[in-house]
């Protein structure tokens, strides 16, 4: 479970304010935040991962106090707990599609690379259609291709939350459903809490829910009430 | 930190020309002083062990160091030679031990060095095969020279002409090898060695030709005979090889005492012998000068080490400016490189985690540089001895 309690956020220097009263997403939920670009939705998954500290108010992430954590415990923290695909994929361009995988067990120390974790990286590889390219580098991957890699880095790791942002952003129509379906199925199938990020909104087909955040970061009210969030889609809260 | 550098393999190994380009930039300037350095090294190690086996030179005034050299390493040119009657006078009263040297000469571009047997023990020299020269023509050639002419007992050599534009001087000798050298690791190893009589011989100043009283008194050599003298003309056969059919035909015009050598090795008895032997040289109206080489080469190393240090200082600027660029280098790549730090920051990678990647990657690359400049280093170590011995009997 996420839960944001009376957050306020700013960068240094900016008159960008993020305040967010509440803001509860259930164990296994699927959400997708949407808003125009500059909202502060990219923000909110910073808050969540514990990339960002807020000024006030607090974010529990799977029972933990991610905002009172240390800088040594939230890395941890996030490196276990969240799994996160970026719009750009963001890969390795000098690691092939496996080591990109296995990518988080090279980089922190307190998780360790085993055969287990490589047959799992394998197993995620060949969910992806990518058993046939583990070899290859990202270069040499379509574009869905290398989501789909990204995809597997992010949950490599079983985390219990996964966190997108813009997913699809770089994909043709075609791709993003297929992406997005993936993601589903998988984070379903390991009971992962599922937050998407996104200003398309010709993907919300499959959400639990959907938070305009546009209008909830500017309410004063909880997001309940704020009317900036809708059930599943199609259907008011 | 297996995982850092694992990745920081990765990425070498992924960037093979960037990589390789850092690497040679490292070895490369790494190298070069460490060269200078052990060839330097070695230069001062060989030169003032073969100095300090020789006591005194004696030749002709002009530049101590020109002499030295001439003495120690059978350059040529720039001495005037001494007439041979100086080995003797070195000799003086059973004061020291006089060797002669006469190289003026070469034969297939190697140094042939007239002396007498001598010499052998006085440089400690072991014939590997054959025997030292025993009669004119004979040569006993260098462990070096052997080796680079492919020549063994029983082959010949052929001394050059001084000048090959002079048809008219000197007719090039025939040496038979008698003797190959054991290799010593001094400059003995790149000559040839010939009886200092064999030596004149190639000089021209005796020489064999065809026995006068046998040629036919119609024959167009022949001048003039009377009274037993004989007198022909330049279309005598001079022999241009020594035999043992016409060795007794060799000869000598003038007073030996008057024919010339290049310089005298001498060794005293003694400290009091030697400076009884220098004060008599040292007297103004002299015609020759005593050095001792150790002084001579000491000052040389002098130069040479000043020479060195500007070299150093040099180095240490390259090696600056390589630095700076390097750090250059990996700043830029560091900028290039913000997304996939960033990424990883994201992921959950400490900062220090990103350092140990680059500090890795710096690691491998000097590591792999210091490989080569060992190995590279080593090799100098190795060939040092061979250059320097190289160069300086090849500076002639």
């Amino acid at each position: 479970m996420i839960q944001i309690e009376n957050l306020k956020f700013q960068y240094p220097r900016t008159e960008f304010m993020l305040r967010l009263p509440r803001l509860v997403v259930e164990s296994g939920q699927r959400v997708a935040v949407v808003g125009p670009s500059g909202c502060g939705k990219t923000t909110l998954l910073n808050l969540i991962s514990g990339i960002a500290l807020p000024l006030e108010g607090a974010v529990m992430v799977c029972g933990e106090e991610v905002s009172a954590m240390s800088d040594a415990s939230r890395r941890n923290f996030r490196i276990a707990k969240i799994g996160m695909v970026f719009q750009q994929f963001e890969l390795v361009e000098y690691l092939d599609v496996l080591s990109n995988i296995l990518l988080p067990f090279s980089i922190n120390s307190t998780l360790s690379e085993s055969s287990e974790t490589r047959c799992r990286a394998i197993e995620f590889a060949e969910a992806m259609g990518l058993k046939e390219k583990l070899a290859r580098r990202p270069a040499q991957l379509s574009q869905g291709e290398q989501q789909r890699v990204a995809i597997c880095r992010a949950l490599i790791t079983e985390p219990g939350v996964v966190l997108a942002d813009e997913p699809t952003g770089n994909l043709d129509p075609k791709n993003k459903r297929r992406i997005l379906d993936l993601i589903f199925q998988l984070a379903e199938k390991n009971n992962q809490t599922l937050i998407v990020v996104t200003h398309d909104m010709g993907i919300l087909d499959g959400f639990d829910r959907v938070i305009d955040f546009e209008k909830m970061r500017f309410s004063n009210v909880d997001e309940e009430s704020s009317g900036a969030v809708r059930g599943a889609v199609g259907e008011q809260a | 930190m297996i995982g850092p550098l694992r990745l920081a393999w990765r990425y070498v190994l992924f960037h093979k020309a960037k990589s390789l380009i850092l690497i040679a930039c490292i070895v490369l300037t790494t190298i070069l002083p460490v060269a200078v350095k052990l060839l330097v090294w070695q230069f001062d190690q060989k030169i003032v062990a073969r100095a300090a086996s020789t006591p005194s030179i004696v030749g002709a005034k002009g530049s101590s160091l020109d002499l030295v050299l001439s003495a120690l390493y059978f350059k040529q040119g720039g001495v005037e030679p001494v007439p041979y009657s100086e080995v003797e006078r070195a000799r003086g009263d059973g004061l020291a031990t006089a060797i002669p040297l006469h190289c003026m000469f070469t034969a297939m571009d190697y140094p042939v060095v007239g002396t007498s047997l001598e010499y052998f023990d006085y440089r400690e020299l072991e014939v590997l095969d054959g025997t030292l020269f025993v009669s004119l023509g004979d040569c006993v050639v260098g462990h070096k020279v052997a080796e680079m002419l492919s020549v063994a007992v029983g082959d010949q050599l052929i001394s050059d002409r001084a000048n090959v534009l002079d048809l008219a001087g000197q007719s090039p000798l025939k040496l038979n090898v008698v003797g190959v050298l054991d290799a010593s690791r001094t400059p003995d190893d790149w000559a040839v060695f010939v009886d200092l009589k064999t030596a004149w011989v190639i000089q021209g100043l005796g020489h064999g030709h065809q026995d006068l009283n046998k040629v036919s008194p119609e024959s167009p050599v022949l001048i003039a005979s009377e009274s037993g003298r004989i007198i022909a003309n330049r279309g005598v056969v001079s022999y241009i090889e020594i035999t043992d059919e016409n060795v007794d035909s060799f000869h000598f015009h003038g007073d030996t005492d008057e024919f010339p050598v290049t310089a005298v090795l001498v060794s005293a008895s003694g400290f009091k012998e030697e400076t009884i032997l220098q004060g008599r040289y040292e007297s103004s109206d002299s015609e020759v000068q005593f050095v001792r080489p150790e002084i001579v080469v000491r000052d040389l190393m002098t130069i040479v080490f000043q020479v060195n240090r500007f070299f150093n200082a040099n180095a240490i600027l390259i090696g600056g400016s390589t630095a700076m660029l390097l750090v250059l280098v990996v700043l830029l790549s560091l900028r290039l490189r913000k997304r996939e730090m960033q990424t990883m920051f994201r992921l959950g990678c400490s900062r220090g985690t990103i350092v140990w990647l680059q500090v890795g990657e710096m690691g491998i690359i000097f590591g792999f540089a210091m490989v080569f400049v060992l190995l590279g280093s080593t090799w100098v170590w190795m060939v040092s001895g061979d250059i320097v011995e190289g160069l300086l009997v090849n500076s002639r």
